[in-house]
């Protein structure tokens, strides 16, 4: 029933603010994120086209991981935590009390900073989540599950480099090589939206190019937002940027404008490196 | 004051030498003392070992006024107890344990723990009272029943006594459950953020992501933890003498009476006369022994492995 209410397609709205022609899949109104009393996020207005790569860029502490991580209600694990104003997804509530944060986070994958393998073969890591969700079928599920893992792996650029060790544990892979693994983990449940916080901060520059590659790939078929401290990277992988400052959108638009004519002063100073 | 130099190491003062000779002398002790004890129970079973051979091992005649000893109602009485122990005591201490850290209320946590942990800090004599008092009238009706309507399966043979096999792998299930269950508690505590987000960002409710990666990032450390338990159930005595029955003969039945190592030599230590009889109690004193440590040195080793395999995922 949940899966039908996330289910219903809605007319998206068209980004006005953007410019974007794709409809919205992710849409905050007036957001709030509070910690106890301290407000992370400060009525936040922003929409996220489908198909685009949208970066969220800004100081640390600046409210974009938590922002970002409650798109696909994370931050429900942490005490305290109060969202208000409306965060919509298809136009419907994501804290609706009829929504299953369960049911979100199939649809809104995500990853991390670190990349955080399970302990187990890199087979494993793909298909568990599958398997727990019961997408499985209910017979050939070899074969499914050997076909689902070669074709997530091949869509994370990583198919090549560890179709022989397949049944190696996820972590004698390189960090860069466990990102991947990851994002091919996250590709794996066949999400809407994939969340990226800062998934480039712990790998080395080489492994860093492989996964922009690998983002300018996947932006034709998943909606992306990406929240990411390298302001470069931001410029390379994304269509839309917001640049975020203590809790407060300060502006948002086209990376291309952001970075070469932004309007605000503070995005100015910040992009050109001056504070942050 | 001497002068020290850039690269010269730091010269230890006389009072950082005898520190470390006292400190030493305390850490061999433990091994001499450990040493000693295999020493002394080696050397006085040395009879009984020359005259009885590995035999020993698997005799099941026990008569001590004829001079016929064998260890195997024993060994197979403290295997049995242990074995009853451990599953009765793994699921209920892993459940409480994943309760305690997973579900529990934060104020709920504190006084539950405690509560735990204090089980262990009652005298095993106590537990042993219980255990005939509590315990043993209990498990009569219930015994009666399984002998009516399941004694076909030769687990619930025999007479409704109470004491017996059952009662004494009861008590010691009771006993292991606050080792169990603490160490598993911390050992769960401790698997990492990002393993339990890792499996809710793919849409695994609470419980997949405990039966999953939670207990499978855990499992040797909690594997340990059943070890360390289990080499407490192979040495108890107090308890499990007073509810076991004492009796030499190997059934199959769990309510027959049985005999474990521990309590046999509590029973017939004070009795023993004679150089036969006293060398082969301390042969089975020194079988109880190995036992015991190499139950506890595997559970060493798992511990080990799992905070080196914890250190290496931190370090990528």
């Amino acid at each position: 029933m949940v899966s039908e209410y996330l289910e219903q397609p809605t007319e998206g709205t068209p980004a006005e603010v953007t410019g974007s022609a794709q409809p919205t899949v992710i849409e905050c109104r007036s957001a709030w994120v509070k910690y106890g009393d301290n407000p992370a996020v400060k009525d936040v207005t922003l929409d996220f086209p489908a198909k685009q790569v949208t970066s969220l860029i800004g100081p640390s502490g600046c409210g974009k991981s938590t922002l970002l991580r409650s798109f696909n209600r994370m931050n429900d694990f942490i005490p305290g935590i109060k969202i208000e104003g409306q965060i919509l997804y298809h136009g419907r509530d994501l804290y609706g009390r009829e929504v299953d944060p369960v049911e979100v986070r199939r649809r809104i994958g995500m990853v991390f900073q670190k990349p955080n393998p399970f302990p187990k073969s890199i087979f494993q890591n793909i298909v568990w989540g599958p398997m727990i969700n019961g997408l499985a079928p209910r017979s050939g599920r070899k074969a499914w599950q050997q076909e689902l893992v070669q074709r997530c792996l091949e869509g994370a650029a990583l198919w090549d480099e560890v179709k022989d060790r397949l049944h190696e544990s996820g972590l004698s892979l390189s960090g860069g090589q466990q990102q991947r693994l990851c994002i091919a983990r996250a590709l794996a449940m066949d999400p809407e939206v994939i969340l990226m916080d800062e998934p480039c901060s712990a790998l080395d520059p080489r492994s860093t190019l492989r996964i922009e590659d690998l983002i300018d790939e996947l932006r034709t078929r998943f909606t992306i937002i990406i929240v990411t401290h390298n302001m470069q990277q931001a410029a390379r992988v994304s269509d839309l940027t917001a640049f975020l400052y203590e809790g407060n959108l300060v502006e948002h638009g086209p990376t291309q404008k952001i970075f070469t004519n932004p309007d605000q002063k503070q995005t100015e100073e910040y992009i050109t490196g001056r504070f942050g | 004051m001497r002068a020290l130099h850039p690269g010269q190491p730091w010269p230890p003062t006389r009072t950082d030498r005898l520190f470390r000779m006292l400190i030493w002398s305390f850490a061999a002790g433990l091994l001499v003392l450990c040493a000693l004890i295999l020493w002394v129970l080696v050397s006085h079973s040395w009879p009984a070992l020359q005259r009885f051979g590995p035999s020993f091992l698997w005799q099941t005649t026990w008569d001590p006024v004829a001079e016929q000893f064998g260890a195997l109602p024993f060994i197979y009485g403290t295997l049995l107890t242990a074995a009853i122990a451990l599953a009765v005591s793994v699921p209920l201490s892993l459940g409480a344990a994943i309760f305690l850290a997973e579900l529990a209320p934060t104020w709920l946590r504190t006084p539950f723990s405690f509560v735990i942990e204090l089980l262990a800090a009652i005298p095993s004599i106590i537990y042993g009272l219980w255990g005939l008092f509590v315990l043993v009238p209990l498990l009569k009706p219930v015994q009666a029943f399984l002998i009516e309507h399941c004694s076909w399966i030769p687990l619930f043979r025999g007479s409704p006594y109470g004491t017996g096999n059952l009662a004494a792998g009861l008590i010691l299930a009771i006993m292991i459950t606050p080792i169990i269950t603490a160490i598993s508690r911390d050992v769960i505590l401790a698997v990492p953020r990002a393993i339990r987000e890792a499996a809710y960002a793919l849409g695994a409710t609470r419980w997949e992501t405990i039966r999953g990666p939670v207990l499978h990032y855990g499992r040797a450390g909690i594997l340990g933890a059943v070890l360390l338990a289990l080499g407490r159930a192979l040495g108890e005595t107090m308890a499990v003498t007073m509810v076991i029955g004492n009796s030499t003969k190997i059934s199959a039945s769990l309510f027959d009476p049985g005999y474990t190592m521990a309590s046999l030599l509590a029973n017939e230590f004070t009795e023993a006369v004679g150089e036969t009889y006293v060398s082969v109690l301390l042969e089975i004193g020194l079988i109880l022994f190995v036992l015991t440590i190499v139950v506890n040195a595997l559970a060493r080793l798992l511990l080990w492995k799992v905070t080196r395999d914890a250190g290496e995922a931190m370090k990528e």
